[in-house]
């Protein structure tokens, strides 16, 4: 028999439920994992094991959705009483007193979390290397980043040092580094998710979404956090459809648009192939391929660091040393305690986001950046409506390229920012967006493909992802740790 | 003066909603510091706001009552500075698209009305409290009013004088307390307010350099402030000197004004749109539903005043300008229906009985039952109007009923002839010399006796009749 520690979730409850294996052996194991392999790809930056293994016992037999399975959180996620920190030193020692809607509801669902992933400093980055902790390592080649801003996670879930994860996505921090690490990655729709208890980075553009090892495990994840949450005005109150329902291996009529300004310069030649490749898979099975325009598209990066920026240098501010996590010794005044806690505990990228932001938000530039930006945005949803009513989804690379080595774009921050060309669109304009493995490189390296669909139409998008994987062996494909 | 003294006014009221603007804390005054707090109201990293739909309401109440236009689309921005009193360092606030704009306020001004336009009515939320703790190397925060929610009311500079000011401040007052949105207490805290006042030659339609007057804790001390302020930059530009744009204190002890900061570098705040709080449109219905319910106001109360118990102008506003003094008027006359002497009494013994005790109508011992029955009993004859008034003043002190004190005490006149002519008689047989110098002619000699039977009768006795048996008994 495989090891527990490399299975789905949806095969761990099937063999629960069988009595064949308990919450308990699923956990000592992955715990064992996670000893094995972490000082490898150091993905996990917080380990709770004693409450993980205590939990794990009682859930045994227990019937919730999620009884006994093992979930890792991005350390941007509230749990009551453990480390919240963004992997930022301004939040060391940081415990809520509260836990994230999404951690209540996989509590409830009888989840069991081991602990907390690696990130960018505030999810700023998409590599994994502004953590406070160091960078996480690609489980496919250690040399080269797992992408970000959820690198953690998706390292975690490729190594099989976890079942589930949850990462949060701004810009593509859950797509980005799921395409790089060969799993799955869902940003579900504004809105579908509450965002209670995720410490805020971009607040008109965050959403927290499930990293997994396959499409139905993406369904099941997303189904247990989704939903209204009257903590949170931007939630959304819709009802939750049953995303397993969505699983069916059936494309036939299925609409597919690819956006020509997508397939530019800068995209790597196997990424282009795999994911061309992969389109041409689902138009054999059934599906209509048709190329689209998104004419905005090449502003979206500009028109990102803006309002993402902006609202970021807000969001930050309360890092003060007033009342939690940090504060720097020796202050003379006020000011200076302001002033010295923040330039010890914000990294560079942090400095530079906030920077920006303030920059654009500042009277006399208001209307040049932030201002323009927010009508750009407009023209950008504009774009998707106008695509959507010729096709139900777009599919498209998710990163331009496969992962890069560690320290290649640290000094370079414009091309760090480019790694997320193909992502933003989809924060941008709210709209929900999974990565799924399409591929690999001539290296040996994992690439991704995304697919969009409307807003709250994450059915669709389960339907095409589980037909494409159902029809493929690369979802299944695992790193040698 | 020569010059045209132009104010506006800023006033910040705490609406007296059970929870705060965005979290479900509770907004109870004078607690133990940081008891009424949250992750939500503490701008905990993760928590998010949601708009108190209690605090929506009554901001419309008020834009309502102030004849304020509605905006259709709700929109908040932030205000970002730092300070340790704002826990999240931006306040949740409203910025180029106030809740509600274009209002007024009608006030009494040489002998006619004249208009105070309201700019603007907006929400936002409170900041915490900061201690400086004396002789301790450190500061301390309390956050119970963190999140408070606040309404800010702007006027145009339609002010003209620091009375205006003042007619202005109490007619607002007024106004807020009818619709029971806040307990307007300035000592609390709940109802702030700070000034503009600039001065320009009359005549001169360009606007003067203006001043920004902070710290006045009384609508007494906003009117001193503006009147010391109107000197001093009358006489700075007398002597040919240029007035600087600058924010002042107030300062009640010294009544002075003195410079807090100048405003040579404008704080740039960095509004944006609160991307927290999703705007959303204005249910036409909810409006029409608010507006219908607003109680009547203090104006039209003083008008129906007017007509149903022919008041004069001065009695029906004096009696409509406190909703509870208005209420406390009605409700005594229903049961005493002679509404120009209840209005005398509250006018007077009652009023100044307040006045000196500083509390509020609703705070008297006396109920409107009280007083009617007190009233009652003079037209009865029971007692007189000088016992009624020692009545009263006992009642508010004791809280004791006015019928029960007379039984208590038996201080019920004496008002039976027979009764009366037994003391009179008795006082007659007494002073004889008195009695034969009142029949000689010294008609001054009845006072004396009179006193003597009143003393007799331990001022019980219905001093008119004693005056009339008296007379009868000496056969005059």
């Amino acid at each position: 028999m495989e090891n527990l520690y490399s299975l789905t979730a949806h095969k761990l409850k099937e063999l629960m439920t069988k009595g064949e294996t308990t919450p308990a052996a699923v956990a000592e194991q992955l715990f064992s994992r996670i000893e094995k392999c972490d000082g490898k790809i150091k993905a996990v930056v917080f380990n709770g094991k004693d409450n993980a293994l205590k939990n794990a016992v009682a859930s045994s037999g227990k019937n919730g959705r999620l009884a006994g399975v093992p979930v890792l959180l991005k350390d941007n996620i509230c749990v009551k009483g453990e480390p919240t920190t963004c992997a930022s030193k301004i939040l060391a020692g940081f415990r809520p007193p509260y836990d994230a809607t999404v951690t209540r509801k996989l509590k409830d669902a009888g989840a069991v979390l081991i602990g907390k992933a690696n990130m960018d400093e505030f999810a700023f980055g998409s590599s994994c290397e502004t953590s406070c902790y160091g960078p996480t390592k690609n489980p496919w080649d250690t040399a080269r980043i797992p992408g970000g801003s959820s690198g953690g996670s998706a390292a975690a879930v490729a190594s099989d040092e976890t079942i589930l994860a949850l990462g949060s996505d701004t810009g593509g921090s859950i797509r980005q580094p799921a395409a790089l690490c060969g799993v799955v990655g869902l940003k579900p729709t504004y809105g579908r998710v509450s965002r209670y208890g995720l410490i805020a980075f971009a607040s008109s553009l965050d959403q927290i979404g499930p990293i997994t090892k396959d499409t139905e495990d993406a369904a099941l994840l997303l189904s247990v956090i989704a939903g209204y949450d009257e903590m949170d005005s931007t939630s959304v109150d819709l009802p939750v459809p049953d995303y397993s329902k969505a699983l069916t291996k059936n494309v036939k009529g299925l609409r597919i648009g690819v956006p020509k300004e997508y397939f530019i310069e800068g995209l790597d030649k196997e990424v282009e192939a795999s994911v061309r490749s992969a389109v041409a898979l689902l138009k054999s099975l059934g599906a209509e391929v048709k190329e689209i325009s998104l004419p905005h598209t090449e502003y979206a990066v500009s028109t990102y660091y803006i309002v993402a920026t902006a609202e970021a240098s807000s969001n930050l501010a309360r890092f003060d040393g007033v009342q939690y996590g940090l504060r720097a010794d020796n202050a003379k005044d006020m000011i200076d305690m302001y002033i010295k806690t923040r330039s010890q505990g914000f990294g560079n990228e942090a400095k530079r986001r906030i920077l920006l932001g303030t920059y654009c938000l500042s009277t006399g530039y208001y209307d040049a950046y932030y201002l323009k930006a927010q009508k750009v945005r407009t023209k950008i949803r504009e774009d998707f409506d106008k695509a959507f009513r010729a096709c139900d989804c777009i599919i498209t690379p998710t990163s331009p390229t496969p992962a890069f080595k560690i320290g290649e774009k640290t000094n370079d921050p414009l091309s760090m920012y480019l790694s997320d060309i193909y992502t933003i669109p989809a924060n941008l304009a709210g709209l929900p967006a999974i990565s799924i493995p399409c591929g690999f490189s001539k290296e040996g390296l994992p690439i991704g493909m995304q697919i969009l669909a409307k807003a709250f139409d994450e059915e669709t998008i389960f339907r095409a992802a589980y037909t494409f994987e159902q029809s493929t062996e690369f979802y299944r494909k695992r790193p040698k740790i | 003066m020569k010059y045209e003294t132009v104010i506006g006014l800023e006033v910040h009221l705490q609406l007296a909603t059970n929870t705060k603007a965005f979290c479900g804390c509770s907004t109870k005054f004078g607690q133990r510091a940081n008891s009424q707090v949250c992750p939500v109201c503490l701008g905990f990293p993760g928590s998010l706001p949601v708009l108190n739909e209690e605090a929506f309401r009554f901001a419309i109440k008020v834009a309502l009552a102030l004849n304020c236009r509605i905006q259709s689309l709700i929109k908040f921005d932030r205000k970002n500075y730092y300070y340790p009193d704002l826990p999240k360092n931006f306040q949740i606030s409203q910025y180029d698209m106030p809740l509600s704009y274009d209002g007024f306020i009608d006030i009494n001004a040489n002998g006619g009305t004249k208009r105070i336009r309201i700019k603007r009515v907006h929400m936002e939320e409170d900041a915490g409290k900061l201690m400086h703790p004396e002789g301790e190397d450190c500061s301390l925060v309390d956050y119970n009013r963190g999140g408070m929610p606040l309404l800010e009311i702007v006027t145009e500079p339609d002010i003209n004088s620091p009375q205006e000011a003042y007619d202005y401040l109490t007619k607002l007052k007024s106004i807020l307390e009818y619709l029971r949105v806040s307990d307007c207490d300035m000592e609390k805290g709940s109802l702030r307010c700070d000034a503009n006042i600039s001065l320009r030659p009359k005549g001169e339609k360009k606007l003067g350099t203006k001043v920004e007057l902070k710290n006045m804790n009384s609508f007494k001390g906003v009117r001193s402030g503006l009147e010391y302020e109107e000197k001093r930059q009358e006489s700075v530009l007398e002597d040919g000197g240029k007035l600087v744009q600058e924010t002042r204190l107030w300062n009640a002890d010294k009544a002075v004004t003195a410079s807090m900061r100048t405003k040579e570098e404008a704080e740039d705040y960095r509004y944006f749109p609160e991307p927290d709080l999703v705007p959303f449109v204005v249910d036409k219905n909810e409006i029409e539903e608010i507006r219908k319910a607003l109680p009547e106001l203090p104006e039209a109360r003083g008008a129906r005043f007017k007509k149903e118990f022919a008041l004069s102008d001065y009695d029906a506003d004096v009696l409509t300008s406190q909703i509870d003094l208005a209420d406390y008027y009605e409700a005594c006359v229903k049961l005493y229906p002679n509404a120009k002497v209840v209005a005398n009494w509250l006018m007077g013994d009652i009023s100044a009985a307040l006045n000196d005790k500083n509390i509020k109508v609703t705070e008297l011992g006396l109920s409107p039952e009280g007083l009617a029955g007190l009233l009652k009993m003079i037209d009865s004859g029971a007692i007189s109007g000088k016992m009624a008034k020692d009545i009263l003043a006992e009642s508010i002190e004791t809280k004791a009923i006015p019928e029960d004190i007379v039984k208590k005490k038996g201080l019920t006149q004496i008002s039976d002839a027979g009764a009366i002519e037994e003391i009179v008689k008795k006082v007659v047989e007494r002073e004889v010399k008195t009695v034969n110098d009142y029949k000689g002619g010294k008609k001054t000699a009845l006072g004396f006796l009179v006193g003597q039977v009143m003393k007799e009768s331990k001022g019980k006795a219905n001093p008119g009749k004693v005056n009339e048996i008296l007379k009868k008994v000496l056969g005059d």
